[in-house]
């Protein structure tokens, strides 16, 4: 039996959904873009063209919602269905949209380029625990034009695995598609068989930017997946309370449904977040804290209830170092999510409030990952006999146990195998290993990974092409080349 | 032919299947095969491998138990034949193994017990709980080369010192060597009390007694 975590009785969800409802009738939803304006109107809705605000009455909204999907897939580049969302699955994935990666060496935040979203690249392909890629960091060696595509360029190079990314303007995201219908043999196979999901964020409160409505619209046309990230600062952008906050999370995301089921019904969609409390020291939006994980694990209640497959940015932390403020902030919220049965957990391997990227993280947060999805198989049982079976032939001796043939048959069953970034060595062994702490292990462990990592195979006409057209929107944006990729040739 | 035999076994013993090791050790007798043969060339090399994957982190202890046994299981069938062929294994060397008095931990002792016997030592398993004079008297009737000592607990480890110390009075070394170990065993303590060797695992254990017998 899978173990839950519930924040929230059936009552409270109701008078969440409820007031979510009252909220997009008073003070109603901004809406930026015209054109969803206009489908919002043609359903039914009031809008105020000088104001931009948009009064959904209920019976609208609850009509998108009852379109979604409740469940659908994401592919890897052979065609395998590899992540599901629906249902209680969890499944993780690195942050994205970092702006910098902690230099291992230096312990400096450097800007992110090319070489560093490949170092993550290579070193999440490697690890189980991670089920999709993510678009990590914004490479800045390339002109701001492509920066969301060439992220996607790539991970699209060195990676099967499905891939959470997002575009940053309305005619990117176009391309952006574009793109993974190169790598998925047609535009066709991409709504068949979608390879990736897409980011697209509210901004709140209660606020669907020109930009945020029509990403929803262009991909709920497409048949390619979109994830809402309705980002509520609660205290800031959005009510102090926790229970505010989830209710305003509620209103935007079941807005953004209207839109994009409005602009087509059935496509799938993700009720999804990255919201945080409002840290009333600093100002910042601390990722690590328990509150923010609460608030996620609440509205994840509030999706399931109204069964639309979820998502959360959770496994992060806002320490500048891989310290024990890491390790915390990082394993709880991971544990809390994955208790929270949410499809897919973005956040691993990232450090101040989203900013910053590191692989050392990515392999420590992985063993947070599999301790999470152990938790989650719960109690198994295994034997017909609890233990009464277990103690033929066993003498009254400490070690009996380890010699029956059901110990070595089951015991990777019972127990998470950890990798040695997790310490269980004595204390003369740990010395004579060279006395090496978590992030000295990490460093050794991405070091293997980067040796052992191999460029997927891939065709190389769709190589040839993605290329050709990601190259030609760079020169478009006035750079005649792409920056060089190690190991790499450009047929 | 013969090689597939051997891979057989050997891999008898990394799946750890005593009743397949035997089998395959009976078939090696109806073959008229030497036993030395069977075990040099195919179950030994079963248990080095496993012991190396063992050090690598990449195989566990349940593995290694089961390996141990299904060597046992093998041996057992080979043995009586080679006596049949007056010959005997040639042994690496006779270990007498215990826990020390006042203390009751031993499933790390037999694990370098299993181990051992594995690799090629006749291993003498006293058990738990025992004293100096036991321990040192089975290893003079026997004729030990070799006595390991295990101790779980800071409050019982002194007394690998008192077995040293008795065999140093009686002039019994350094014919017979002296290796320690258990959790509170550190490389200070046995310099303080004059062992001959310690290690931190079961593995480690085969290298460090192979050592002293000077089979390495």
């Amino acid at each position: 039996m899978q173990p839950r975590l519930s924040l929230l009785t059936q009552d409270l969800i109701e008078r969440i959904i409820d007031e979510a409802y009252q909220l997009l009738l008073k003070p109603g939803i901004k809406v930026q873009n015209e054109e969803a304006r206009k489908l919002l109107f043609d359903a039914g809705a009031q809008v105020d063209e000088e104001t931009q605000v948009v009064r959904i009455p209920a019976q609208i909204a609850k009509a998108a919602l009852n379109t979604v999907p409740r469940t659908f897939q994401l592919f890897d580049y052979d065609g395998n269905p590899t992540v599901e969302y629906g249902g209680d699955t969890v499944q993780f994935d690195p942050g994205s949209s970092g702006i910098s990666v902690l230099d291992p060496d230096t312990l400096e935040q450097k800007t992110a380029e090319t070489a560093d979203l490949i170092r993550l690249l290579k070193v999440t392909e490697q690890l189980p625990q991670y089920d999709a890629q993510s678009t990590a960091v914004v490479c800045h060696d390339v002109p701001k034009e492509i920066h969301d595509l060439y992220r996607l360029y790539l991970v699209l190079l060195h990676s099967k695995k499905p891939i959470v990314t997002g575009a940053f303007s309305n005619k990117t995201v176009q391309f952006m598609i574009d793109m993974l219908a190169i790598m998925s043999g047609g535009a066709d196979n991409l709504r068949t068989k979608p390879r990736a999901v897409f980011d697209v964020c509210p901004s709140p409160p209660l606020i669907w930017s020109n930009f945020g409505s029509g990403n929803l619209m262009v991909l709920a046309r497409m048949g390619v997946p979109a994830e809402i990230v309705s980002m509520p600062l609660a205290g800031a952008a959005a009510p102090v309370t926790l229970l505010g906050a989830v209710t305003q999370h509620a209103a935007e995301c079941i807005s953004g449904i209207t839109i994009h089921q409005l602009a087509h019904a059935g496509s799938p969609i993700v009720w999804g977040g990255a919201p945080a409390i409002f840290d009333m020291r600093k100002g910042g939006t601390p990722m690590g804290a328990i509150e923010t994980a609460m608030i996620d694990s609440s509205y994840a209640q509030v999706g399931k209830y109204l069964g639309i497959p979820t998502h959360a940015y959770m496994g992060a932390t806002d320490s500048k170092r891989l310290d024990m403020q890491a390790g915390i902030e990082s394993g709880i919220t991971a544990m809390i999510g994955a208790l929270s049965g949410i499809n897919m957990i973005s956040g691993s391997g990232m450090l101040d409030f989203l900013l910053c990227h590191s692989a050392e993280k990515l392999v420590i947060d992985a063993e947070g990952v599999a301790m999470a999805q152990r938790m989650l198989q719960g109690m198994k049982i295994h034997t017909e006999t609890l233990a009464t079976g277990f103690y033929e032939g066993v003498n009254f001796k400490g070690g009996d146990f380890l010699k029956q043939k059901i110990t070595m048959q089951l015991f990777q069953k019972e127990q998470n195998m950890p990798s040695a970034i997790i310490d269980r060595d004595s204390i003369r062994g740990w010395k004579a290993n060279g006395s090496l702490d978590t992030f000295d292990r990490a460093k050794i462990r991405v070091k293997e990974l980067l040796a052992s990592y191999r460029r997927p195979e891939l065709d190389p006409d769709q190589v040839s092409r993605l290329h050709a057209f990601v190259l030609d929107l760079s020169k478009q944006a006035g750079v005649e080349t792409l920056p060089i990729i190690e190991d790499y040739e450009p047929a | 032919m013969l090689e597939e035999l051997y891979k057989e076994m050997a891999q008898s013993i990394i799946d750890g299947d005593s009743d397949i090791s035997a089998e395959l050790a009976q078939k090696a007798v109806e073959l008229k095969m030497h036993p030395l043969d069977a075990i040099t060339n195919g179950f030994v090399v079963g248990v080095t491998y496993i012991g190396d994957q063992f050090g690598k982190g990449e195989a566990f202890l349940p593995e290694l138990v089961m390996a141990g046994e299904a060597m046992k299981a093998a041996i057992a069938v080979l043995e009586p034949e080679l006596l049949k062929l007056g010959e005997s294994r040639e042994m690496l060397g006779r270990v007498v193994l215990a826990t020390v008095e006042g203390d009751i931990h031993e499933i790390g002792k037999t694990l370098v017990g299993t181990m051992l016997s594995a690799s090629g030592f006749e291993v003498i398993d006293l058990g738990v709980d025992q004293p100096a004079d036991k321990i040192i008297g089975k290893a003079l009737e026997v004729n030990a080369n070799l006595i390991g000592m295990s101790a779980l607990l800071t409050t019982t480890m002194v007394r690998q010192r008192e077995v040293i110390e008795e065999l140093d009075k009686e002039g019994l070394r350094p014919r017979i060597k002296v290796m320690v170990g258990g959790a509170p065993i550190t490389k200070d303590w046995v310099d303080k009390i004059k062992a001959d060797g310690y290690s931190e695992d079961a593995i480690g254990a085969v290298k460090v007694a192979k050592q002293l017998v000077g089979k390495e």
